[in-house]
């Protein structure tokens, strides 16, 4: 974990202090004379040898102070804390549905494998997952919210009821774009184990055909789709950026590209760095949650 | 007695087991015919002339256009010129060559407005470009971007895996710690980074992001298939005549591990197909006055609130039915050149 992790400060540090050129330009703007720049340079510490600037950098990670946001002025561990509920809002809703009807579909459509509802099925997999996020949220937010009055059409509030009411849209259009790449994925996870020996030995002891689905391949199913989850569940925090910019929900999807839209560098920084480590962090959980799924696994 | 007939190869049999697949074959034509038509418009034959505003701003499709024919052309909002001009100021600076140019351009701006059409087989946009071509030309953008990142991140995954699988040792360790590095980033994170980064518009900086921040797909799989190639006799045949590293990697090894390379390029496709949809749509990828169905979509979320519904439904459909018929082929591909996995 430890070298990902300094690879990861690395790249960072490339990328924005060798391939971003010179942030003083960026920040004093288009009116600028030598003097400002030579000030700005030296409040960044740009004009410091590159080994100085890495220490910063590490030590900007290691206390969490990333000092302020060149756009606004507030400090950047202020924007990702009060930016973390409402992205939280809308994702812990999505990946438990997601998840929950990812696996009762999955299993059902596995229950009929090979019959014509299942190729269709799946046909509708494909041909939903090859139309846009874009498309899904423009149409529904034009029919359901704009035209049908349904939903409010974006806008946050202060309360976690208000809010709920605020995501339920972009809860059903994220489970919307989720739900086909999550059951194929999951199909093909499932079907991997219906082919399996114990899965016979249950059958042939008599059990019903629903008590070896739900019980006997769900458990040994279950460690792919555990391992998706988790994987999943970092990237989500980003990945929802689209569904956060079109409703308004200020979360940390949505201040990702803001960012990007001004130039606001340490900002970009601060959320890579942090992704990157809770990405790390899940990983070490998954590996931990196998070994209460599967009591085989053994951790060294 | 000569034995006749050849056996078949990896790349005919796959032909042969593709060719019985009726919804892959049907999938093939659809990109086929896509790919001719954007071949097409890239060489200029179709859809060179979409720029021209041929009809009123948003003249509807013919199929709905019959009863609300607009005014007069001229009196469109946004036909050009503002109906009151602010008065004249005598510190203009610019003012002599302003009507200079306005003397010159007076008749070419003119005279095209007066023979708008109403209306177009697929409608107009707001300047009045032809919808049909206008999504012609954007998918030309969409797909080359899609093409040419997926070669490069192929390339360069498939370099680095062979790299890694070939020699083992230091160099693999080397290239797992880059890999886990690239993968600890989310790939939508580490796109909109390194593109708030550039700092620059263009078709060749989307082709470089996509290009350099997805090669860890290929590497993983490439590599797998390099650790499994190297120790087979025929790699250590080639040693044994003499053969460089560089050649049995690249000569004698790669050929045995490209139909992977391939599916990888098919599936990558798609994906970056849509993620240029997004960076254009975001504003992050093709620069202004180039057309994809990123920037379509970015246009037409504005237009569908004032009851524009077509540049919409053109460029969503245009992509669903390019990326359903992709990625059924790219399925087909897959199980035709590995058949183990079904």
């Amino acid at each position: 974990m430890a070298p990902t992790l300094l690879g990861v400060v690395l790249l960072v540090f490339v990328l924005f202090n060798w391939v971003g050129g010179d942030p003083a330009y960026i920040l004093a703007g288009k009116m600028s004379d030598a003097a400002s720049i030579e000030n700005i340079r030296r409040q960044l510490g740009v004009d410091q040898p590159w080994y100085v600037q890495l220490g910063i950098f590490l030590k900007q990670i290691a206390t969490f102070d990333f000092g302020q946001s060149w756009a606004t002025g507030e400090a950047v561990s202020d924007i990702i804390t009060s930016r973390l509920g409402p992205s939280l809002t809308v994702l812990v809703p999505l990946t438990v549905l997601e998840t929950v009807l990812g696996i009762a579909l999955a299993l059902a459509v596995a229950f009929v494998r090979g019959s014509l509802t299942d190729r269709a099925v799946m046909l509708a997999c494909t041909v939903g997952m090859s139309i846009s996020i874009l498309v899904y949220i423009i149409v529904f937010q034009y029919w359901l919210a704009y035209k049908a009055g349904l939903f409010p059409v974006q806008g946050w509030g202060a309360g976690l009821l208000e809010n709920l009411r605020f995501a339920a849209l972009p809860i059903l259009i994220g489970l919307a774009v989720s739900l086909a790449p999550t059951l194929r994925l999951y199909r093909s996870f499932v079907l991997d184990e219906v082919g399996q020996d114990y899965v016979r030995t249950a059958r042939a002891k008599g059990l019903p055909e629903r008590r070896v689905m739900w019980v006997h391949v769900l458990r040994n199913a279950a460690i792919p789709i555990i391992t998706h989850v988790m994987a999943s569940l970092p990237a989500m925090l980003i990945g929802a950026f689209l569904l956060e910019r079109f409703f308004g929900i200020p979360g940390i999807g949505r201040e990702v590209i803001l960012a990007v839209e001004r130039s606001d560098f340490p900002v970009i920084k601060a959320i890579t760095v942090y992704v990157a480590v809770a990405t790390m962090v899940f990983n070490l959980l998954t590996d931990l949650l196998y070994q209460a799924v599967d009591p085989r696994v053994q951790l060294k | 007695m000569h034995a006749i007939h050849d056996s078949a190869g990896l790349w005919t049999l796959a032909w042969r087991r593709l060719r019985g697949d009726r919804v892959a074959m049907a999938a093939l034509a659809v990109v086929a015919a896509f790919l001719l038509l954007l071949a097409a418009s890239a060489s200029g034959i179709v859809a060179a002339d979409w720029e021209e505003e041929v009809a009123v701003n948003y003249a509807p499709p013919a199929f709905v256009a019959a009863p609300a024919a607009p005014a007069a052309p001229g009196t469109a909002i946004a036909g050009g010129t503002a109906p009151g001009a602010p008065p004249a100021n005598e510190f203009d600076p610019l003012a002599g060559d302003l009507r200079e140019l306005r003397a010159t351009l007076g008749q070419a701006v003119a005279e095209p407005a007066a023979e708008r059409a109403p209306s177009l087989p697929f409608g107009a946009d707001k300047w009045g470009h032809d919808i049909i071509k206008k999504t012609i030309k954007g998918g030309e953008t969409s797909v080359v971007v899609g093409l040419a990142a997926a070669a490069l991140a192929v390339g360069l995954g498939t370099l680095f895996g062979a790299f890694s699988g070939f020699y083992g040792g230091v160099v693999d360790d080397f290239f797992n710690w880059f890999y886990s590095v690239f993968t600890s980033i989310p790939s939508i994170l580490m796109i909109l980074t390194v593109a708030a980064v550039l700092q620059q518009k263009g078709v060749l900086t989307i082709v470089l992001i996509l290009g350099l921040t997805g090669w860890t797909g290929p590497y993983r799989l490439i590599r797998a298939e390099y650790i499994k190639h190297k120790a087979r006799e025929y790699v250590m045949a080639a040693d044994a005549i003499g053969a460089s590293a560089w050649r049995k990697m690249f000569s004698h090894i790669f050929p045995n591990v490209s139909h992977v390379a391939l599916v990888q390029v098919s599936i990558l496709v798609v994906g970056f197909i849509k993620a240029e949809v997004i960076l254009s749509f975001l504003g992050f990828g093709v620069p202004v006055g180039v057309v994809s169905w990123g920037s379509m979509l970015n246009e037409a979320q504005n237009e569908l609130i004032l009851g524009k519904w077509w540049q919409l439904a053109a460029a969503a459909s245009a992509m669903a039915v390019l990326v359903t018929a992709f990625s059924l082929f790219a399925d087909a591909l897959r199980d035709a050149l590995d058949p183990k996995v079904k």
